[in-house]
């Protein structure tokens, strides 16, 4: 108890930087995932192959790669000069997005191709169609393994201590330099994404009952 | 006047089946326009053709005297102009009954949300669905679904009406509800093409029959003319086939 209790500063500190990462990360992720979603079944052929392309070079390359590359490739480039930080949660965006993406366009697959065909036949643009019908009802199809690639990064953000980002996955170390057990420490972190990661659980069950009421009892009736 | 649809030289192909050989069709301004035919004729993709939610390989479609284009913005402007009704309903799935008869004439004629919403209850009214404006499609009975997916059709004021065997996905006691709505609109002078198996909405709500065989118009005539005496050997025989039973 007295690890906790006597570095709670540190835990607080840390605990609140990767909420930061993770927050940020996951709407990035979730908007560029859906947006690469879409690119892969629009129309336009280049839009499909570059979303296959970065979906197959990010998806097959480990973090920590990523991580190195915005770390240390990407101010060679001199584009920018950003923090830690920002790289942190640049290459988490950009490598959990490939998941997101993945997902999402396998909602995409679920939903009946007559609810793109009924919206085009009302007059919309595929955009419309996308965005007001098809997005809408494939998101709500793959809440729980959306949830799985979110629940994966907030665990992902461990990686950032490696490059010098106040975040939980670098406590150990500290604790290691202040003489107290590093075992006991990694014990309270490993409770702390459990904590981290109930909200995210109860989120996924709350949009499950929630939505299974309109779309999910209807596509079953439409598949009759 | 340039008539209402105007297919000329239409062709399309899956793979190596020839599913619509040179399709010419005029259907005037208030015509109702059955389209019957043996299953695998080309009728459904004859229905699907005239709003080129099917992409057809050659020929022309004309609404109301313009021509479609094979895509884009003006294609769905010009779509918004024939109402459809599917085999399945289609109705969006994640929206209420109400929500699905005003999403296109918000988004895409960009009507008031108010506006939309007192046309959408006249309309359901109409169909006799006002009571379930709050509910989503998976909670009404297929015959409801179908007629909320007409009220959804008609919101866009359409200048044609096409039905895809409208009534082919019902129970047999939810037919007449569906046709009757049907009825109801040729009554009022919509144009209408109807692909269907309903030999009693024929007989009584067609002005003209069109009978399809192997992607190919075979005859073109009356409804009394078509069932009394078919000219060819393959309407007879599609007749015989469904009306001894």
């Amino acid at each position: 108890m007295n690890v906790l209790l006597d570095n709670l500063g540190e835990f607080g500190s840390r605990f609140l930087g990767t909420v930061e990462l993770f927050v940020l990360s996951a709407v990035a992720s979730l908007v560029l995932g859906t947006v690469l979603a879409a690119m892969r079944v629009s129309p336009v052929p280049a839009m499909r192959v570059a979303a296959t392309g970065y979906v197959t070079l990010l998806r097959n390359t480990p973090l920590t790669l990523v991580f190195f590359f915005f770390a240390f490739g990407f101010p060679l480039l001199e584009i920018a000069d950003l923090s830690f930080f920002t790289l942190a949660v640049v290459s988490l965006s950009l490598y959990t997005a490939a998941f997101v993406c993945e997902t999402v366009r396998a909602g995409i697959t679920t939903v009946p191709p007559g609810q793109a065909e009924a919206a085009r036949a009302l007059g919309l643009g595929f955009g419309q169609s996308l965005t007001l019908i098809v997005l809408p009802q494939a998101i709500r199809a793959v809440v729980p393994p959306l949830t799985s690639v979110q629940i994966a990064l907030l665990k992902n953000t461990t990686v950032a201590a490696g490059f010098s980002v106040v975040e939980a996955g670098g406590i150990y170390q500290v604790l290691s330099e202040r003489g107290y057990s590093t075992l006991v420490g990694l014990l309270w972190v490993a409770l702390g994404f459990v904590v981290l990661i109930t909200p995210l659980t109860l989120l996924q069950r709350s949009l499950e009952r929630r939505w299974s009421a309109s779309s999910g009892g209807a596509v079953k009736a439409g598949a009759r | 006047m340039a008539p209402m649809v105007r297919l000329a030289g239409v062709n399309k192909h899956f793979g190596d089946l020839h599913v619509l050989r040179e399709i010419d069709l005029e259907i005037a301004r208030g015509e109702v326009v059955v389209v019957l035919g043996p299953s695998g004729s080309g009728k459904s993709t004859l229905c699907r053709a005239i709003n080129r939610l099917e992409p057809i390989d050659g020929g022309t479609v004309e609404i109301d005297g313009t021509e479609l284009p094979a895509e884009g913005r003006d294609l769905a402007a010009l779509r918004s102009d024939v109402g459809m009704v599917f085999q399945q309903f289609n109705l969006f799935a994640h929206k209420t009954i109400l929500e699905n008869v005003t999403l296109a004439p918000t988004k895409v004629r960009k009507v008031s949300k108010g506006e939309a919403e007192n046309r959408a209850r006249t309309l359901l009214d109409r169909v006799g669905i006002a009571d379930q404006a709050s509910k989503y499609p998976a909670q009404l009975s297929g015959g409801q679904q179908q007629r909320v997916a007409i009220a959804r059709a008609l919101a866009m004021d359409p200048k044609v009406m096409l039905f895809d065997e409208p009534t082919s996905a019902l129970d047999p006691e939810m037919v007449g509800e569906v046709v009757d709505v049907m009825s109801d609109l040729a009554r009022d002078g919509m144009t209408m093409v109807v692909v269907t198996h309903e030999m009693g909405f024929a007989r009584r709500a067609a002005h003209r029959v069109v009978f399809m065989a192997d992607g190919e118009i075979v005859e073109d005539s009356t409804p009394d003319a078509f069932f009394a005496r078919p000219s060819s050997e393959r309407a007879r025989d599609f007749l015989g086939k469904i009306l001894t039973h």
